[in-house]
């Protein structure tokens, strides 16, 4: 059944160094199966005897076909999980399970899609790019972060996208600034129809706030802290407003990872705002 | 050889004692991908509220060496949404499920023994003591025998006789066996220990805590030894107490643990996050170490560190 998770032992193809960041290529067929553009997977870290007991996500970077099935992700070391990953080579084994999450949501038409990355967070934005132009979608790129060694994907960007816009924060690559900066302008050149988007939650926001200014729809990949990623731990949840206007704490994991941008309280990331159901204080009129 | 696995909880039969521990196995829907929710021997469901319950603001993570600390806050729909959605599905499936419920005052945890009353599906009531009272400045029931004995009787008066009432008790008190002797005296029918103790992480780099709320419950292997101590010190002076046993089970060898020292049945927690497919595992683990030690029945095993390793009694004495 495409979209059920499973746990399997993988074993790492090929690991490289892409600039700033890592990418494994873990082979793993019943993941690679039942992948669609948007999933993440989660890792055990630290090997049999680990003292690290929280699962790592990741989101899917490329699932390709050979030994029946392989899945890439990219990672940063940022701790001492990302650096046990770092540190792994080809024919090592690895925990996975996934693919978890919902992924995104594709146009039934064609329509010009912009795809918006910054940091690795691009890295699931080029299998979105692969399904979205097998259905006749348009598809342009905006990556951006600090410095150009950071910007995930501009090559393969550029050979895919109908434009690209690269921004870096220090000016080393494309345009000085951040993804935010440049949005407006795209979105009129491209004429877009859609954006899609993942990074940091400060990005997402910002390019959440020029999408409803354009009235345009934002689907938004959210990163957040998990232990699980299965929906069992119920600590990587944000604020979202549902369909009937209510604000739930929903998990990343398992109602995300994407979600349409404006429906996220971005603002209130961190918090539980006063009106979500079941805030503290929200049931003492009863 | 097969050994009996059978576990018993007062007078209720599990088919085995490896459960799934309260807040760790989500609805059931969420673990049932990786592992067949029927053959739990039960699953213990989130704390369930009166209300619904938003939780805690995020971060309510932070990992800890061999464990991780967790403020979640309880976060859930409220009985009657758990009563319409999710009781019923586990039920459905002929899950044995235990309900573990979660109040800020004793009237509140009577008022959701009596919403459990009727509801078809529950094997057992789980009380989770570690609750503020917020009848006393947010003291935690389980820190206080009489407020803990008090929760229970009202429990149990409420809920069906047939159907057993666990107290779970918190490590982190003076005396665990006061607490435990308080709840089995108010008519707890069995005792599940132990709940997370609370501790605390600072991140070095913000130079702030790690969790939103401060503190934040630990769990984990780095827990077992405070778990097999309160499971041993419990069963000794309460030895016909059914115990369940928990606080970070990762293998078969953990759970051999706490039922040598005195758990009839053994939940497994915070190893579900890491390998959805632990229970199981360690369920197939504790039947062969058992097999390997020579036990028919894993009932032989349960309390049996506590007898004395030599008996010189059967010896031939020289005088």
């Amino acid at each position: 059944m495409a979209g059920t998770p499973v746990q399997v032992t993988g074993t790492v193809l090929t690991t490289r160094r892409v600039d700033a960041y890592h990418a494994l290529t873990v082979v793993a067929p019943a993941i690679a199966d039942r992948f669609r553009p948007g999933h993440f997977v989660t890792l055990a870290v630290g090997g049999p005897q680990t003292s690290m007991l929280t699962r790592r996500a990741f989101a899917v970077h490329d699932v390709k076909p050979d030994y029946g099935g392989t899945v890439e992700f990219v990672f940063a070391v940022r701790g001492p999980g990302t650096a046990w990953l770092a540190e792994r080579k080809a024919r090592d084994a690895l925990d996975l399970v996934g693919p978890l999450g919902r992924p995104f949501p594709l146009p039934r038409d064609p329509a010009s899609c912009l795809l918006v990355g910054a940091e690795y967070g691009s890295a699931p934005l080029f299998a979105l790019a692969d399904a979205l132009q097998q259905r006749n979608c348009r598809v342009d790129f905006v990556l951006g972060a600090a410095s150009s060694d950071r910007v995930f994907g501009a090559l393969r960007a550029r050979r895919m996208g109908e434009t690209t816009t690269l921004t870096t924060q220090d000016g080393s690559l494309g345009m000085r600034g951040s993804v935010v900066d440049v949005l407006a302008a795209v979105i009129a050149d491209t004429r877009a129809d859609v954006v899609y988007a993942c990074g940091p939650m400060p990005m997402l926001r910002g390019v959440t706030a020029v999408c409803v200014e354009y009235g345009i729809p934002v689907q938004v990949s959210v990163e957040e802290a998990m232990a699980c990623g299965i929906g069992v731990c119920m600590t990587c949840v944000v604020p979202v407003i549902d369909d009937d206007g209510t604000t739930q704490m929903v998990r990343v994991c398992t109602e995300g990872p994407v979600f349409r941008g404006e429906r996220v309280r971005f603002d209130d990331v961190g918090t539980i705002p006063f009106d979500a159901l079941g805030a503290p204080g929200g049931d003492r009129g009863r | 050889m097969a050994v009996d696995m059978r576990a018993y909880l007062a007078h209720v039969e599990l088919p085995n004692p490896i459960l799934a521990a309260a807040g760790c196995a989500g609805t059931g829907r969420e673990l049932a991908p990786f592992a067949d929710v029927t053959r739990l021997g039960a699953l213990t469901t989130r704390s369930i509220t009166m209300a619904p319950r938003a939780g805690r603001p995020t971060p309510r993570m932070a990992e800890t060496p061999s464990g991780m600390l967790n403020a979640v806050g309880l976060q859930g729909p409220g009985v009657e949404v758990f009563l319409a959605r999710e009781l019923p599905w586990l039920a459905e499936r002929g899950a044995r499920t235990v309900v573990s419920i979660g109040g800020g005052s004793v009237a509140e945890y009577a008022a959701l023994a009596r919403r459990l009353a009727d509801a078809p599906g529950v094997t057992a009531v789980e009380i989770n003591l570690s609750c503020p009272n917020v009848e006393d400045r947010g003291r935690v029931f389980a820190r206080d025998g009489g407020a803990a004995a008090e929760v229970v009787a009202s429990v149990r008066a409420a809920m069906r006789y047939d159907v057993p009432v666990v107290a779970k008790l918190a490590p982190d008190v003076a005396d665990v066996v006061a607490i435990a002797r308080a709840c089995v005296d108010s008519g707890a029918d069995a005792l599940a220990m132990i709940n997370t103790p609370i501790g605390m992480s600072i991140d070095v780099d913000t130079m702030r805590p790690a969790l939103a709320a401060g503190t934040g419950g630990l769990s984990g292997p780095a827990i077992r030894p405070l778990a097999v101590r309160c499971v041993w010190q419990v069963h000794a002076a309460l030895p016909g107490v059914p115990l369940i046993g928990m606080g970070g089970v990762t293998s078969g060898r953990d759970a051999l643990e706490l039922v040598l020292a005195g758990a009839c049945a053994v939940a497994v927690g915070t190893t579900l996050f890491h390998d959805p497919y632990a229970c199981p595992r360690i369920l197939r683990e504790l039947e062969e170490l058992l097999a390997e030690r020579g036990f028919d029945r894993l009932a032989d095993a349960v309390g049996l560190a506590h007898r004395p390793a030599h008996r010189n009694d059967l010896e031939e004495s020289p005088l």
